[in-house]
């Protein structure tokens, strides 16, 4: 169970080859904000053309907790852009965050997060379930009731044996692969079952954990009790395949629709294009309200320019959801301030202070860098409050339960300023009264990574902590970072980072973080290397119970502890500035997915 | 020239079994030397152990090195299937290797990304020979002139600027501000000739401008270096004319060096043009190699890899062969 890091905003990796942090990127990077600059001022003066398809939108940030343009008008074609592909089509084998968020056009499952603005999205509602499941006594059974009318796009009718095959394709792990296996884990942790394509039995349902006594039933059976499986049944890995329509490896290229929308095209790294699906019937479905006639989406690499096409109304939105350009951002804060909202995301940045790395076992050390380092600063390198995101002072974002404002070293108190007086005692305390040297690691290919550290390596200076920054190449991570061999071979003492949820509870975020259970060899992300008894009890108690209010206050005693031993050092809620077209209606930002607007809903006016 | 012909070819078959097996060097053999698992790099995006075992064996990683170069070499000519179990994938020839992140042979990929580069190429090698080699011959011949210190100046410009510079400002004059110029968005072959013109026109010019200015400084400096030849001024006392004396003797004598420059730069183009074609989003083979680099899909990079230094190879070939037509030295020799 391994979350795929910062899979939450989708492949932050990737997003600017002209924003990270080398000096010649820099420069790339100026060069294009002076093009941009130029390119506005000409744009200006070249008259009305462009004003008129600009006109202003519903307000700044009038999407983050209501919904703009309220509509029931169908019809038009909702143009998406991004620079990055869907990673994968196939419902068991995506974990980027905004394929998750636009499946949803024609993938349905048992459970889905509700079509709500803000934090209302987080609740579990039926989909192709009447509604979320009735759970037994013990917590180890959860039934659900299919609705009437659930078809597939050949007109075939959708029944609960496809819903068991589809999950069943998570434990053909030869062949579908890069999906979450929740579900696999919790369901079969011995891993007994083979997969469908090694399955023996006539139908290939031979999965015992899961029964359908009729084709309106479903039944899971899990071995020992798991608060958040509904959240893992309204990922997209709990999502229906039809048997005869299944091709394997190649599903991701053409799979069968079960929503309002089926593909017409598709072309890897392209394009993609759906139109409406027939064979669905609304009121089989009442969440997808399916307001336009079509939907494409078109990938193109040059960022800067999809930012402004996106401004001239050539496209609605960015289907990757990871905020404007800087050069983007100034020219539509400037000039359509009412079609940009600040998104929350549920994005967290941190430093990993490695346990296993002397002197950061002792806990004093730890919390001299807490006290000595510079929050606001480390929050202009990364583009500000607006653009960036808000100082963090708990290691939970601020959607997910187990958030608190506990801030004992006070950072929120002092606006981020460093504490050298008290970041002196403390090096005292853990026996450095003059500092000491230590490496960190930073990913160049992460747009403003390496230049956080670089400023964190000069705010630890002034107390004396040296700290030699080695910037490695993000794609490679898993093996460095995530190999506590190698931090140990290479003495990093700290690792920066960023971390999103998996699912919006304590357990989809921060479990691949804390608990020692999750140290692995390699694709270790627990990079503080935290060995607590205390803390992984609180994990067990939590995840086994059913009532969230229980879980919440569990994960904010996890918080605390985790702060007050300085195992784990977050410093910004991330946020990001979105473009929302005027055309657009029923948008909104959904907390489930992140903070991106929820694309299921989304209609346009023409 | 039968002999001649037989050596460059032979020449060039040496040089693409050295390009093959520097490929597979770089991509087989170096990762593992520098102690990371190719079965885990080939399986791009997957994390599961089991993924990972099943592309070792289909992919023949557990096989000697010898073995998987001669796997790897033939797949071209011969096409491959890789199997693991009942799970078989078929790679039809040519086969560059399959991509496990899109569930396509990597051939397809190429094949769709091509023309795109080919037309890039094309257009923007026309564009710049002409524009560059006629400015050369231009300030050459008037040297010292206003055109000729202005023309070395804008030539100086356009090889310091980068095209996602010229790109963008070009983009936002002629796309954005004035609208003359529409750029598709995928180009596609199913587009007609009239989009692919539109859609590659500006980055025909950006990218002739770039490299136009190299040209015409070269050919500039040979030109002068030509002019001062003896045979010309024998030609000149012969009596033939100026326009005679310039392209049948002088220009014919200064195209050797600009050919053998050209002929890597076609090939490099061939291989893609990275930065042009992200500027302008031209879905050709640099954008394939730049979107597999985002994707981790080693077997696209390296499918492109290899396919650019076959171009290259192949372009040096066509670079040889013209030599023989132009230089009569070559004839003889």
């Amino acid at each position: 169970m391994v979350p795929r890091r910062e899979t939450g905003t989708a492949i932050p990796e990737v997003e600017g080859k002209m924003r990270t942090g080398s000096p010649k990127r820099r420069l790339a990077a100026g060069a294009a904000l002076v093009v941009a600059a130029l390119v506005t001022t000409t744009a200006c003066g070249g008259g009305g053309d462009n004003g008129d398809k600009n006109e202003d939108g519903a307000g700044y940030n009038a999407a983050l907790d209501k919904v703009v343009n309220a509509s029931t008008k169908k019809g038009g074609t909702l143009k998406f852009v991004g620079k990055q592909d869907f990673d994968s089509l196939d419902p068991q084998r995506t974990y980027y965050g905004m394929t998750w968020d636009f499946l949803r056009f024609f993938t349905r499952t048992l459970v889905t997060y509700d079509t709500k603005p803000g934090e209302a999205s987080n609740k579990l509602v039926g989909d192709l379930a009447t509604g979320p499941a009735e759970v037994s006594e013990d917590g180890k059974t959860y039934t659900y009731k299919l609705r009437d009318g659930l078809t597939w796009e050949d007109g075939s009718a959708l029944t609960s044996k496809d819903v068991k095959y589809g999950i069943e394709r998570i434990w053909a792990t030869d062949v579908i692969t890069g999906g979450p296996a929740y579900i696999k884990q919790t369901l079969d942790p011995k891993g007994e079952y083979e997969g469908p394509y090694k399955d023996k039995s006539k139908d290939k349902l031979g999965l015992k954990a899961i029964e359908t006594p009729d084709d309106q039933t479903i039944i899971f059976k899990l071995p020992k009790a798991n608060g958040d499986f509904e959240q893992f049944l309204a990922m997209p890995t709990g999502a229906p395949v039809k048997q005869s329509e299944d091709t394997r490896a190649k599903y991701t290229q053409r799979p069968f629709s079960s929503g309002p929308y089926k593909i017409e095209s598709r072309k890897a790294n392209k394009s993609l294009v759906l139109v409406r699906n027939d064979a669905w019937k609304k009121e089989s479905d009442p969440l997808r309200p399916a307001l336009p006639d079509k939907i494409t989406v078109t990938i193109s690499a040059n960022l800067e320019e999809n930012d402004k096409r996106l401004m001239e109304g050539d496209y609605d939105l960015d289907v990757n959801g990871t905020g404007m350009t800087q050069s983007g951002r100034v020219s539509a804060t400037q000039d359509h301030k009412g079609s940009i909202d600040n998104i929350q995301t549920s994005f967290v940045r941190y430093v990993a202070l490695v346990h296993n790395t002397k002197p950061l076992d002792d806990v004093n050390c730890r919390k001299a860098v807490f006290y000595a380092t510079d929050f606001a600063g480390l929050q202009q390198t990364r583009g500000g409050e607006v653009a960036g995101g808000e100082i963090a002072n708990s290691v939970f974002p601020k959607s997910i339960p187990g958030h608190t404002d506990y801030d004992p070293y006070g950072i929120l108190e002092r606006k981020g300023k460093p504490d050298v007086a008290k970041a002196k005692a403390a090096l005292k305390d853990c026996g450095q009264p003059n500092g000491f040297s230590t490496k960190i690691t930073a990913r160049t290919n992460n747009p403003g990574e390496v230049d956080a550290a670089e400023a964190l390596q000069e705010q630890l200076a002034e107390v004396g902590i040296k700290v030699e920054v080695d910037p490695i190449d993000g794609a490679q991570s898993s093996s460095i970072n995530g190999s506590p061999k190698v931090v140990k071979e290479r003495g990093y003492g700290m690792i920066m980072s960023g971390w999103g949820p998996d699912f919006p509870t304590g357990q989809g975020y921060a479990q691949p973080l804390f608990d020692s259970r999750f140290i692995f060899e390699n694709g270790n992300y627990n990079e503080s290397e935290i060995k607590d008894k205390e803390i992984d009890g609180l994990f067990d108690e939590a995840i086994a119970s059913t009532d969230p209010a229980k879980a919440k206050e569990l994960y904010e005693q996890m918080n605390k502890r985790l702060i007050d031993n300085a195992d784990w050092m977050p410093f910004i809620y991330e946020k990001n500035i979105s473009w929302r077209s005027p055309r657009l209606t029923n948008v909104y930002s959904s907390a489930a997915y992140n903070g991106r607007y929820d694309y299921v809903s989304l209609g346009v006016v023409k | 020239m039968l002999a001649y012909l037989i050596r460059r070819l032979l020449a060039v078959v040496i040089m693409v079994l050295v390009v093959l097996l520097a490929t597979f060097t770089v991509f087989y053999m170096l990762p593992k030397w520098a102690g990371q698992d190719i079965a885990v790099l080939f399986a791009g995006k997957a994390t599961g152990a089991e993924q990972v075992e099943g592309i070792r064996t289909k992919l023949g990683l557990d096989e000697p090195l010898l073995v998987q170069f001669w796997e790897f070499v033939k797949a071209i000519p011969m096409g491959r299937t890789f199997a693991n179990g009942d799970d078989v994938t078929e790679c039809p020839a040519p086969c560059f290797g399959y991509s496990f992140v899109t569930e396509e042979p990597v051939w397809d990929t190429l094949k769709d990304a091509l023309p795109v580069t080919l037309a890039l190429a094309a257009g923007a090698c026309v564009l710049w020979l002409a524009a560059g080699v006629a400015t050369g011959v231009v300030s050459a011949l008037k040297r010292g002139s206003v055109w000729d210190r202005g023309a070395m100046i804008a030539a100086l410009g356009g090889v310091s600027l980068p095209i996602f510079f010229t790109g963008m400002v070009a983009m936002g004059i002629f796309v954005h501000s004035l609208g003359w110029v529409h750029i598709e968005d995928s180009l596609s072959t199913d587009d007609s000739i009239g989009v692919w013109f539109e859609t590659l026109l500006l980055p025909w010019i950006v990218l002739a401008l770039l490299n136009a200015a190299m040209y015409a400084r070269l050919t500039r400096a040979t030109m002068l270096d030509v002019l001062g030849e003896d045979y010309i001024r024998t030609a000149r006392a012969k009596g033939l004319g100026e326009r005679v004396v310039i392209t049948r003797h002088a220009l014919r004598s200064a195209m050797t060096p600009i050919l053998t420059v050209f002929g890597l730069d076609i090939g490099v183009l061939l291989g893609g043009a990275v930065l042009t074609e992200s500027t302008f989003n031209l879905p050709g083979l640099g954008l394939a190699a730049v979107q597999a680099i985002n994707s981790k899909d080693l077997p696209v990079i390296l499918g492109v890899t290899l396919f650019a230094a076959l171009a290259i190879a192949v372009a040096n070939l066509v670079v040889d062969l013209l030599y023989a037509v132009i230089d009569p030295r070559v004839r003889l020799g």
